[in-house]
């Protein structure tokens, strides 16, 4: 039985009529692990994302998360994980501090908690000046930021990122893998999606999504000997010629 | 203009795809004709009466009789004493009791004269004066009837026609106004709402920021939904014709061409709204707040405007359904030709300009 | 628990922060309820009224004068022959047109019936009965006159029997047409703001993303819900409030019955609108769609309602449909409470049904509201 599992998913599949975005999809993810699942743009990984988090159910398969079924305790699952949409949900008309207050209480943390939580967030972010702004008058990369550590705020044992770093520049994509780094350190566990195949290059593991099946599971070292690339960008281009 | 043919192409793809939204825009006008034909009358028919009855005679048995035959009026019951009138009218059961004095038939013979009270529930004065009116008349006719044997000398008798409308079916009423208000709500609150949900969606900027004029994107917006309206109509039009018998005594074509001008003018009206909302939200709540019950209440669709006191009948003016109803009314029903309604016309045709003029405007200083 | 005060504090913090929607959830209703409430009358005045006169004698002129006399009709001219009059008709300047025989007194006076021809527009049906019912009322009452005149000099000779309906209006003595509508048009503006606003709302977080974040917390989805139309149920108090000041203030609408009785049934009544809005953003993905299916059913249900025309004039299957209507209930409640002083068991059948209602969308609208799809 190995409890270094946190993710364990087993010929995962969801249809949508006839057409199988995630089609029997098997990994697993170790504890502490950054875990990169890459695709291109409508290979299925979101898909497959939103099965793990709970929020659409699969059609055939099994997998768990932190210890629970997706199928039969979707809730407990999300009582023990964090999530950053791509869209950085975060509501545009209620202030920084107003957001962290929100999704703190939202996830049962008690005030004094939540306080001593915002203060230290909004330091290490650097939003002092801005802590009584509306989250809407932020440049992406705050937001960005933001986003990601309200998604820690209930120390969760697993991160879901979708595409945490669209849209925002080179520097701040590396601020904030320094960020994930941060947090995976301090044993989360960082399952992350992504397009960019340069990213790849920062996860522990990486798995490579076509078509709704995972056509590639290792290391980036390893995978980059296995297709004779140069970097990740040329593992996918390979793959993708098929 | 490739361009532009490109993307009006896309506004009719965004529409078509849309599939709840389509059956309601089509799906709305004819629930409304259909319920408004059927079922909503401001004729009165059936309505609950009682009876209190002092004399029960043989003269009241035969006036309530009357009053049971008529269409108007159901009896739902009989009661015995004056306090049982506030018990049935807080319960809501009946609208008006007739209420006979003692001795009806006596006084009849004795003084050539006898009293009914006709209470009637005034919470609805409109009934209530139509109950009123109703009741008396049916005693008239009565009367008629048993003075007949008496001389018909020194009676005025008024010979009355009823034009346009002859049997005052409220469909002829009706159907004008709802044709009015569906074009003019959806005209108005679809465009509104798609060129705010481009805003929203920060679509707009990359419309305007290509080699599209401005002017190019407004129309390519609207053009869809004219096409919509258009087809609104024609359902509407047909549905009023074959289902309710609604005449057309003037020329089809004019009516056509009425209804395109209000089309684009209730359009243009959109376009205002959108630039000044922000949101969706804003578009939506003012086309509905801002627009559906001024255009309900002042346009003369239910409620006469000659009856309004005068500040309101001043706002009427400028409430362009309030002139496509006066309108479609004169040909539909009338049957009358442009040198009848060429005032309203180019007040319509006025206020679209208007609002096109003020629409381009309004983008042109958001541009700068 | 505390996670629905959480969602209370984040919604009502962004409905007051949201400066172009508070003016029109409040002032522009309320503007409307004041200015159109005005307007809703079924009174015929002004009545554009035109004659020929072929007679030219003292008694026409009498008959005429009458019609000048009353505050109904508006006299504006008097018409050459009967084809300038027609066209008047047509042009939409007069709807009324009297036209009088040439051996107009001279009939009447030499025992023979006088007649008289009448033109009304029909097509507002409705205003054409009752500006009948008028001008018969002039005519009749003309006709009285002169024959008790005649009478004087004891020319006729069998009196005819009267019966004189003596009308009573009872709640509403003036007639006064806002007395009626301004309830009525309170019901329809709490009930559009407050199913637009709930609606729309949740599918706003569908739409910006937020609605899935919230599907990944652990919160439950009672707690969500609840906490989310809770704050609607509040405007929609509050609408109804500054609504009732409103109306006696400016319209002194009385209001008879027992004010605790109307909010209670409120409070139950704008549930049922709630769930609906909740049920219909289950179903959509934008607001645009949301906003045109709740229009759809909020126009259909205040036609039905029985707000500007009797539900007792609809034919028996329509009356059938209106049961379903929640809308026609409030109107009736809020009508029979303020105008007619009606208590808890006279409305109770409402009461009842009002609940079912609530109990029912409100269910439907929990069940059908997935976090996991």
């Amino acid at each position: 039985m190995n409890n270094n599992k946190v993710i364990h998913v087993e010929g995962l599949t969801k249809m949508f009529g006839d057409f199988a975005a995630v089609d029997a999809i098997t990994f697993d993810v170790k504890k502490g692990e950054i875990f990169g699942f890459l695709g291109a743009n409508g290979a299925g990984k979101t898909t497959a994302m939103k099965m793990l988090i709970g929020i659409s159910s699969p059609t055939s398969g099994k997998a768990s998360v932190a210890g629970f079924d997706v199928i039969t305790q979707a809730e407990d699952i999300k009582k023990n994980i964090g999530y950053m949409s791509q869209k950085f949900a975060l509501y545009d008309d209620l202030t920084v501090k107003e957001n962290i207050t929100f999704f703190g209480g939202i996830y049962g943390l008690s005030r004094k908690h939540i306080k001593e939580k915002s203060a230290v967030l909004i330091e290490e972010l650097g939003l002092e000046n801005v802590a009584n702004k509306l989250v809407g008058s932020l440049p992406l990369g705050w937001k960005q930021k933001l986003s990601f550590s309200v998604s820690l705020l209930h120390d969760p044992k697993i991160v879901f990122l979708d595409e945490p770093t669209g849209g925002v520049d080179p520097i701040t994509r590396r601020q904030f893998w320094e960020m994930i780094y941060k947090a995976a350190n301090q044993g989360t566990t960082v399952f992350v999606t992504t397009h960019y195949m340069d990213e790849a290059e920062y996860c522990d593991r990486v798995s490579i999504m076509v078509n709704g099946k995972i056509e590639a599971l290792d290391t980036p070292k390893r995978l980059k000997e296995q297709f004779k690339a140069a970097d990740m960008n040329d593992v996918f281009l390979k793959l993708a010629r098929g | 203009m490739k361009r532009f043919i490109g993307f009006i192409k896309k506004e009719f793809y965004h529409i078509f795809r849309d599939r709840r939204s389509l059956f309601i825009l089509f799906g709305m006008p004819v629930a409304q004709i259909l319920l408004f034909g059927f079922a909503i009358t401001n004729e009165i028919n059936n309505v609950d009466i009682a009876i209190l009855d002092h004399s029960k005679d043989a003269t009241t048995k035969e006036i309530i009789n009357k009053i049971a035959a008529s269409k108007y009026f159901s009896i739902n019951q009989f009661i015995e004493k004056e306090s049982d009138i506030e018990v049935v009218f807080k319960k809501g059961k009946v609208k008006a009791v007739l209420n006979f004095e003692k001795d009806f038939s006596k006084n009849l013979i004795k003084e050539n004269h006898a009293n009914i009270q006709v209470i009637t529930d005034a919470t609805d004065p409109n009934t209530a004066n139509t109950i009123s009116n109703y009741v008396n008349a049916i005693l008239q006719n009565y009367l008629k009837e048993q003075n007949k044997s008496l001389t018909a000398a020194y009676q005025i008798v008024p010979k009355t026609r009823m034009v346009y409308n002859p049997e005052l079916k409220s469909v002829y009423m009706f159907v004008p106004g709802v044709m009015t208000i569906i074009l003019m709500l959806v005209s108005a609150m679809m465009t509104s709402i798609s060129i705010t949900r481009e805003k929203e969606l920060g679509t707009m900027e990359i419309l305007l920021v290509s080699p599209l004029k401005p002017i190019q994107v407004i129309i390519g917006k609207v053009f869809p939904y004219i096409f919509l309206s258009i087809i609104n109509a024609i359902v509407i039009i047909v549905l009023s014709i074959f289902i309710f018998k609604m005449p057309v005594q003037g020329s089809l074509f004019l009516l056509g061409m009425e209804s395109v001008l209000f089309i684009i003018t209730a359009l243009a009206l959109g376009i205002l709204i959108s630039t000044i909302s922000a949101t969706q939200q804003t578009a939506m709540m003012i086309s509905l707040m801002g627009l559906m019950l001024p255009v309900i209440l002042l346009s003369g669709f239910i409620f006469p405007i000659t009856s309004m006191p005068l500040p309101l009948q001043v706002i009427s003016h400028i409430i362009p359904a309030k002139w496509f109803i006066i309108i479609i009314k004169a040909i539909m029903l009338k049957g009358v030709g442009l040198q009848y309604i060429w005032k309203e016309t180019l007040i319509l045709l006025g206020m679209a300009v208007f609002f096109i003029a003020l629409s381009v405007k309004k983008y042109k200083i958001r541009l700068e | 628990m505390k996670t629905i005060l959480y969602i209370i504090q984040k919604e009502f913090k962004q409905i007051f922060r949201n400066k172009g929607m508070l003016p029109i959830i409040f002032a522009l209703p309320l503007l409307q309820l004041v200015i159109l409430s005005n307007a809703a009358t079924f009174d015929v005045k002004n009545i554009k009224f035109g004659y020929i006169d072929h007679d030219y004698t003292s008694t026409s002129r009498a008959l005429i004068e009458k019609f000048n006399a009353s505050t109904y009709f508006n006299v504006l001219t008097d018409f050459p022959s009967e084809k300038s009059a027609s066209q008047a008709m047509l042009n939409g300047e007069v709807d009324v047109i009297l036209e009088i025989p040439s051996s107009f007194e001279r009939n009447f006076s030499k025992e023979k019936q006088g007649s008289l021809g009448v033109t009304i527009n029909a097509i507002d049906g409705a205003a054409a009965g009752v500006e009948n019912v008028y001008v018969s009322q002039i005519i009749q009452r003309f006709n009285k006159d002169l024959k008790v005149e005649v009478s004087r000099y004891g020319k006729m000779q069998n009196l005819p029997i009267q019966i004189t309906t003596i009308p009573s209006f009872w709640y509403n003595q003036t007639l006064n047409y806002k007395t009626f509508m301004v309830p009525g048009i309170l019901v329809l503006l709490v009930t559009m703001i407050t199913l637009f606003l709930s609606g729309m709302n949740i599918v706003r977080e569908k739409e910006i993303g937020t609605l899935e974040q919230i599907n990944v917390t652990p919160i439950k989805k009672s707690q969500f819900i609840i906490g989310k139309l809770f704050p609607f149920w509040v405007v929609g108090m509050a609408l109804l409030t500054v609504g009732l000041i409103l109306a006696k203030l400016i319209f002194d609408v009385p209001i008879l019955g027992s004010l605790g009785l109307l909010y209670a049934y409120t409070s139950i009544y704008i549930l049922v609108v709630l769930g609906m809005g909740l049920f219909i953003s289950n179903f959509t993905d934008t607001q645009q769609q949301a906003m045109f299916i709740s229009w759809f059913f909020v126009v259909i249900f205040i036609l039905m309602s029985g707000l500007f025309t009797s539900i007792d004039s609809m034919p028996k299957w329509a009356q059938l449909l209106t049961e379903f209507n929640p809308v026609k209930y409030f109107v009736e409640v809020i009508r029979m409470v303020m105008l007619k002083g009606s208590g808890f068991m006279d409305i109770l059948p409402q009461l009842l049904k009002t609940l079912l209602y609530a109990i029912l969308m409100n269910g439907l609208a929990v069940w059908s509201y997935k976090k996991t799809t």
